[in-house]
């Protein structure tokens, strides 16, 4: 009888590991810095309803990952991402975020988890000290409120105070010439939709303090029909209507309210409205919908942000999310600093990212700038805008100026008790 | 509470009507769902908890039936055959085995099959949300009815699911087919040794309610957005109403299902932060006053 080998790990791998084992403990460090990839760990939300916004922070930062590698890397180091589902669950998110570092040797982490689960993963890189970008988490306290302030936790997303003093201020405008006094408001009832409705509100009223709110409703999020919301707004009679409601939700209610001819009775103001997710899905869009940019190809119109939003959509046969354009971002702002620092290590490349200005396709100016004293992501494209049915689907866009937000930004810090 | 909103509505006739035509658009659609529920409860004695997943395929039926042939009435056959035949066969090949099973069991299938059919959409369909888009031919202005407004197609929607309710209630009320069901759900044993085969009249009540289950999902898909696990909110409010309108009873369903889109249309007006709680603040009133719900002795 023959002798067949078990099958598993031979003596003889076993002795090697063993020895590589002995040798890396001995000198971890030499181990480490020599290695040939460096490891980015990604916990994100690939699986439930807003999977489809985890997909495009994935493919947001592969698209961006293969450029960076094939000019060479990380101060010569290929990235290697590793990208786990959180499934949306905080306590799942950080979770994962710790065992990418721990287990899986991650050295820098990218954090594209909603705002729940961002505060999870900030903990745990305030924890182990770990180089983390937050690139979707667009609640202003995470970067904003000083106990958040960690020196190695950045953010390349939006914040939500931007948009509403860009918001804000827009909607004064248009409010003003069209003499639009009486609004209601229309946002899903959980903290998003809470604090951004208010902050939204607060500014529209400081830039056209005769305004008044005369009717509000709270749809439970993913509530599946809002036809009494609707024509509880249509008996209110308000001139203006402001909605964060977004995605799934956002196009149900414009298909409720489009039978209504809701549309036609007032000016409708949605910030989420601008986002290929929604804007190709609704198939009777009406026309006039003011909204916020959140990604779109043509605005800023620039060559550099058509080439991306086309090499995107060539990869991976959709438009990208605002999500994509944020993930991007974060690689971007990486592969500049690594080079800046000269070195992959996470200390100096934090050290290189605090007031760090890159060219950006997403930038208002061409730029976007890592500010130094938060350590958030300003100086992107912010507007607002009118929709039409059709490509590009906002033709023209208001710009935001950042002078106002960075005055009013400062001033509402200060009432926060921030700074 | 606004309880001057909810008192000026009521004093006004054009409020009156929007809200009460919003109150039954609520509730028709969720009589569709609640109605095959609580059919299937009273025949079959099991609590389908995967009845949300016909509503969504119904939905998804329809849509993609109506991109391809751009016919809206093709569309409302494909939602509603198409859930029928998906009801006949899963009731044939898994839940007929667990009919002597303990709830637990049931339970566990069902539950099972939610998330099956959820990831089966998934796959065919993909994860985003999609939407069908209104037919061309209720792409109108609103009718005002004594100053309310309402949508044409939502008339069309409301009539759609009374004209349901009305041969089914009569259906099993006056054919032969009818009794024979209501026999087969009060003893089954000798409803077979008659020589009726009582396996096909459960498969056949399970289709029943997989279809008007898919009906519901087919009219409202040109207004609600469709996604993987849209079956599952209105589930929960589909239990409710049989809750209140007591299992296994058609008529109560019906009453339950207008309840609910009442207390949904007129309570966001008068309680806007409380319109949820309202709907079970009603069902515990139910449970506690009758705890069979309100048409609970009725057997279907």
């Amino acid at each position: 009888m023959t002798r067949t080998r078990k099958p598993g790990v031979s003596r003889r791998a076993t002795l090697a590991m063993m020895g590589a084992g002995a040798v890396s403990f001995a000198t971890p460090w030499v181990a480490r810095a020599q290695a040939k990839t460096i490891k980015v760990g990604m916990p994100t939300i690939l699986s439930g309803r807003v999977a489809q916004l985890g997909t495009s922070s994935r493919n947001g930062v592969m698209l961006e990952v293969e450029k960076v590698n094939a000019a060479g890397g990380l101060a010569g180091r290929q990235i290697e991402m590793v990208i786990r589902d959180s499934k949306g669950q905080p306590q799942e998110a950080a979770r994962v975020a710790r065992e990418l570092v721990n287990t899986d040797g991650c050295e820098i982490l990218i954090d594209a988890e909603a705002s729940s689960g961002a505060f999870a993963v900030h903990e745990v890189a305030r924890d182990l000290g770990v180089l983390c970008l937050h690139t979707n988490s667009e609640t202003s306290a995470l970067t904003a409120d000083p106990k958040q302030h960690i020196p190695n936790a950045f953010r390349t997303a939006r914040q939500g105070v931007h948009d509403s003093i860009v918001g804000g201020s827009y909607a004064a405008t248009i409010a003003k010439a069209k003499g639009l006094k009486k609004w209601a408001t229309c946002s899903p009832d959980y903290a998003y939709g809470r604090d951004t409705t208010a902050e939204y509100v607060t500014y529209l009223k400081r830039f056209a303090p005769d305004i008044e709110i005369i009717s509000e409703s709270w749809p439970k999020l993913f509530q599946p029909d809002y036809t009494e919301v609707v024509t509880k707004i249509l008996q209110a009679k308000p001139q203006a209507l402001y909605s964060c409601l977004w995605g799934g939700d956002l196009t149900s209610y414009i298909d409720q309210a489009n039978i209504y001819a809701l549309f036609s009775q007032m000016e409708v103001f949605a910030v989420n409205m601008a986002d290929y997710t929604a804007l190709t899905v609704v198939k009777n869009l009406p026309k006039g919908i003011h909204s916020g940019n959140r990604y779109i190809k043509t605005y800023p119109a620039t060559p550099e942000n058509a080439a991306w939003g086309d090499a995107y959509k060539a990869k991976y046969n959709e438009y990208p999310t605002n999500w994509s354009w944020e993930n991007a971002t974060a690689i971007m702002l990486l592969a500049e600093a690594s080079k800046k620092a000269n070195s992959a290590d996470g200390k100096k490349i934090a050290e290189a990212l605090r007031g760090l200005k890159i060219k950006s396709p997403f930038g208002a100016d061409g730029t976007v700038t890592m500010r130094a004293e938060d350590q958030t992501l300003v100086g992107y494209a912010i507007g607002w805008g009118t929709t039409i049915p059709q490509e590009p689907y906002v033709p023209q866009v208001q710009a935001g100026d950042w002078k106002t937000i960075f005055e009013l930004e400062a001033e509402w810090k200060k009432s926060k008790g921030y700074t | 509470m606004d309880l001057d909103a909810l008192t000026g509505c009521l004093a006004s006739s054009a409020c009156l009507v929007t809200q009460t035509t919003s109150g039954f658009i609520i509730g028709m659609l969720l009589f569709l769902v609640a109605v095959g529920l609580t059919l299937i409860f009273g025949v079959l004695k099991v609590v389908n908890f995967s009845h949300g997943a016909f509503y969504m395929f119904g939905a998804y039926f329809a849509m993609t039936a109506y991109q391809f042939s751009g016919s809206f009435a093709l569309a409302m056959l494909c939602g509603a055959a198409g859930t029928a035949i998906l009801g006949l066969i899963f009731e044939r090949i898994f839940m007929s085995r667990v009919y002597g099973a303990d709830v637990l069991m049931q339970l566990l299938v069902c539950y099972a099959f939610v998330l099956i059919f959820d990831d089966v959409v998934r796959m065919i369909w993909g994860p985003e949300f999609k939407s069908m888009g209104m037919p061309a031919a209720f792409q109108v202005a609103p009718l005002f009815i004594a100053g309310g407004v309402v949508p044409p197609y939502y008339l069309l929607l409301i009539g759609v699911a009374l004209a349901a309710a009305m041969i089914l209630g009569l259906g099993l009320a006056r054919t032969r087919i009818g009794k024979v069901i209501r026999a087969a759900a009060h003893n089954p044993g000798m409803v077979s040794a008659l020589g009726i085969n009582t396996g096909l009249i459960y498969g056949g009540v399970f289709a029943l309610g997989g279809m008007l289950a898919g009906l519901a999902g087919a009219l409202a898909a040109p207004v609600r957005s469709l996604t993987p696990g849209m079956g599952f909110s209105v589930l929960i409010e589909s239990f409710i109403v049989t809750v209140i309108g007591g299992m296994g009873s058609i008529l109560g369903a019906l009453i339950g299902a207008l309840l609910i889109g009442l207390i949904r249309s007129f309570g966001s007006l008068g309680f806007p932060l409380f319109t949820e709680g309202l709907m079970y603040l009603f069902m515990v009133i139910v449970l506690v006053s009758r705890p069979t719900g309100l048409f609970g002795k009725e057997v279907a």
